[in-house]
C-alpha cells in the first residue's frame, strides 16, 4: 500500500467504520440510559426538577470554592486541555472544512498560529495531568489501564496533527495519515470508554440538579 | 570555468561525421548553440541538481564528449501528455535541443518508420547497443487482458520485458508508467500496473507527473550522461534533486496558509488577492514535485501561480483522493449518508436493547420473593 493509498484508506474507507462505530456506540448507549427510566418519587415535589436540572448543568462547570482550594491542579489544568481540546479540534481551519463536509454548514477559524500554540500547550498540559496523577499515591491507586489507553488515545491526535501540520519526521501523505488515522482509533474508543463523559456529563449534572431541585433545596 | 580541453571538444564540430558517431558536443555546436549557452545550462543544471559549482566543468566535459545514446521510447496505455510536454516547448530550448541530441531510435509519435519498419528500428537498436541503451517508457501496462493495448500486434507486457532486457536504466515517464496513473484509478479497468511493478532487476528513475515537467527528464538525462549513474532516488523511486520538497513547502502562497487566510471561491476577494487555495482542494501538502520553483512554460507560472489548486499528480493514485476540488482534510467517501443510516439504525437498536434491559428489570422485579418473619423461623 503506497502512502497516498494509505491516506486515501484513512480517508474514506477508515473514516467510515470509525464513524458508524462512533455513532452507533454512543447512540444506544444514550438510548440505554434514557430507557432504564427512574423509579417513581412517593414523596411530594417541592421544587421543579427541570430548572435546577438544567441550572445545575452550567453550574457545575464552576467550582466551588473548597474543591478549587483541594485540587487546584487537576481544575487547572483540566480546564485548559479541555479549552485546547475544543480550539484544535473545532476552531481550526481544516477541521473545520471536514465537519461542513460531513454535516453542510462551517463557521469561522482561528487563525492558524493561535491553534498551533493552543496545540502545544494542551499538549503540555495533558502531559501534566499525567505526571501529576503518577506522582500522587491515590490517584495512582485510582488509575486503571482505561485511563491510561484513555489518555494516550487523546494525546496522540494532538502530537500526531502537530507533527502533520510543521511535517516533522516522516514525509507529508503519510503524516497526514498516521493524524488521521489517530482520530478514528479515538472515535472508535469512545463509545466505550470514560470519553462517554462528554456526552453523559449532561445527563449526569441534570440528574443531580433534578434530585435537589425535587426537594427543593439547592443543588 | 572551462579548461582549454573542453573547448577544443566543442570547437570540433565534426560536421563530417554521421550522427550516431557526434559526441553530444558536436552536436549541439552544429546546432548553433554558444559555448555560454551551453555552460549557462551547466551551471543551471548543477544548481538545480544541488551540485557544487565545481561541478559545473565536470557536467560540461561529460556532455561535450558523451556519444549520442541510444533511447528506445515505449508508450502504452498514456495520451501522449508526456510526449507532448517534453518536446513542445515554445522555442527551441536547450533542454529540448538535448533531447534532440540523444539518438532517438524508436518513438511512435515522433519517429517516421510505421508498421514493421519501426519494430525493427527497435530490435535493430536493441541488438547494436545490448545492455547500455536507455529505455524511457509513459503510459501504464494492462495486465487484465493483453489486448487492451498492443503495438505490432505485440502486448505491452511483452514488448516491455523484452526490451527492459538489454536497458542499462530504465526512465519511467508520467504518473502512468510511474505509477499507474489514469488507467490504474479505481476500479482500474484494465488492470494497469506501472514500469516497477512488473521490473524489479533494473535501475528504475520514476519522473511522475502528469504531465512531468521538461526540464527534469532533460535533468535526469544529463545526471545520467555526465556521472553514468542514476540520481539519488527517493522511497518511491523519484529523483530527490527534483521531488524533494513538497509543493506546499515552497509555494509562494505558504505565508496565507500559515496565516490562515484561505480563498473560499474561485473568484472571492482572497481568490483575488492570492490567498492560499487549501480550501479548493489544493494537494500541494501531499505533494512532491519541482513545480513551485522550475514552474513551467519556460518559468512564466504554474498552476497554482495562476490560481488552480494542485492536483497532486506527481503522486500515486492522485485520481482516487475524492475529487480534484476536495481539500485534503474532507473525507473522500459520503460521511454524512453514513452517519444518517448508522444514526436511524443505532436509535432502533437501542430502543430494543433499552425496551429488553426494561423488561428484564420488571421481570426481575416480579419474581422477587419478600421474605416474612415465618419464613426465617422455618
Amino acid at each position: 500500500m503506497s502512502e497516498i493509498e494509505f491516506l486515501n484508506w484513512v480517508r474514506g474507507q477508515g473514516f467510515q467504520i470509525a464513524v458508524i462505530i462512533f455513532i452507533a456506540g454512543v447512540i444506544i448507549r444514550l438510548a440505554e440510559i434514557l430507557l432504564l427510566g427512574r423509579k417513581a418519587n412517593l414523596a411530594e415535589a417541592k421544587g421543579s426538577e427541570m430548572s435546577s436540572g438544567l441550572r445545575t448543568i452550567i453550574t457545575r462547570s464552576v467550582p466551588d470554592k473548597s474543591t478549587f482550594q483541594r485540587s487546584t491542579f487537576t481544575v487547572v489544568a483540566g480546564y485548559i486541555f479541555h479549552i485546547g481540546l475544543f480550539v484544535t479540534i473545532f476552531l481550526f481551519a481544516p477541521h473545520i472544512l471536514m465537519f461542513k463536509d460531513v454535516i453542510g454548514f462551517g463557521w469561522p477559524s482561528l487563525p492558524t498560529p493561535v491553534v498551533d500554540a493552543l496545540a502545544v500547550v494542551t499538549i503540555i498540559a495533558l502531559l501534566a495531568v499525567l505526571t501529576h496523577r503518577m506522582r500522587d499515591t491515590v490517584l495512582k491507586f485510582l488509575t486503571t489501564k482505561e485511563d491510561i489507553l484513555v489518555w494516550m488515545l487523546t494525546i496522540l491526535p494532538l502530537i500526531t496533527g502537530y507533527m502533520a501540520f510543521h511535517r516533522i519526521g516522516m514525509t507529508a501523505p503519510t503524516l497526514l495519515a498516521i493524524h488521521i488515522l489517530s482520530v478514528e482509533l479515538l472515535l472508535v474508543i469512545f463509545p466505550f470508554t470514560k470519553l462517554m463523559h462528554a456526552f453523559t456529563f449532561v445527563l449526569s449534572r441534570w440528574y443531580n440538579g433534578a434530585i435537589s431541585g425535587y426537594r427543593g433545596v439547592e443543588s | 570555468m572551462t579548461n582549454k580541453k573542453d573547448k577544443s571538444l566543442l570547437d570540433k564540430t565534426g560536421l563530417e561525421k554521421t550522427d550516431v558517431n557526434r559526441t553530444l558536443g558536436e552536436m549541439l555546436r552544429s546546432q548553433g548553440v554558444s559555448r555560454r549557452s551551453f555552460l549557462k545550462y551547466c551551471a543551471a543544471t548543477a544548481s538545480m541538481m544541488a551540485m557544487s559549482p565545481a561541478m559545473i566543468p565536470k557536467i560540461a566535459h561529460a556532455l561535450e564528449s558523451a556519444r549520442r545514446p541510444s533511447v528506445i521510447w515505449l508508450s502504452f496505455q498514456e495520451c501522449t501528455g508526456c510526449t507532448e510536454s517534453l518536446t513542445r516547448a515554445h522555442t527551441a530550448t536547450i533542454e529540448s535541443l538535448i533531447f534532440d541530441a540523444i539518438s532517438l531510435d524508436y518513438h511512435h509519435t515522433l519517429q517516421a518508420a510505421a508498421g514493421h519498419a519501426a519494430e525493427e528500428a527497435r530490435e535493430a537498436a536493441m541488438k547494436e547497443n545490448f545492455g547500455k541503451y536507455l529505455l524511457v517508457v509513459d503510459g501504464s501496462i494492462p495486465m487484465d487482458n493483453p489486448g487492451y493495448s498492443t503495438i505490432a500486434g505485440i502486448s505491452n507486457y511483452d514488448m516491455l520485458m523484452e526490451t527492459a532486457k538489454g536497458a542499462a536504466a530504465i526512465i519511467a515517464v508520467g504518473t502512468c508508467a510511474t505509477y499507474g496513473g489514469l488507467p490504474h484509478a479505481n476500479p482500474n479497468p484494465t488492470g494497469a500496473v506501472s514500469v516497477g511493478d512488473l521490473i524489479k532487476d533494473k535501475p528504475i528513475i520514476n519522473v511522475p507527473g502528469c504531465p512531468p515537467i521538461p526540464v527534469v527528464i532533460t535533468g535526469v538525462l544529463t545526471h545520467f550522461l555526465t556521472f553514468g549513474t542514476i540520481p539519488e532516488l527517493d522511497h518511491i523511486g523519484r529523483p530527490k534533486v527534483f521531488y524533494g520538497q513538497s509543493i506546499h513547502d515552497r509555494c509562494y502562497r505558504r505565508p496565507f496558509y500559515d496565516k490562515g487566510l484561505f480563498a473560499e471561491t474561485f473568484d472571492d476577494e482572497g481568490a483575488k488577492k492570492g490567498w492560499c487555495l487549501y480550501k479548493l482542494g489544493c494537494k500541494g501538502p501531499t505533494t512532491y514535485n519541482a513545480c513551485a520553483t522550475t514552474k513551467w512554460n519556460d518559468g512564466t507560472g504554474w498552476p497554482i501561480e495562476a490560481g488552480h489548486p494542485c492536483l497532486g499528480c506527481s503522486e500515486p493514485d492522485f485520481w482516487d483522493g475524492g475529487g480534484f476540488y476536495k481539500s485534503i482534510s474532507m473525507p473522500t467517501e459520503n460521511i454524512t449518508q453514513t452517519a444518517i443510516y448508522t444514526a436511524a439504525a443505532a436509535a432502533a437498536a437501542g430502543v430494543v436493547l433499552g425496551t429488553m434491559n426494561k423488561s428484564k428489570k420488571n421481570s426481575a422485579v416480579a419474581a422477587h420473593n419478600k421474605t416474612s418473619i415465618d419464613d426465617l423461623e422455618k
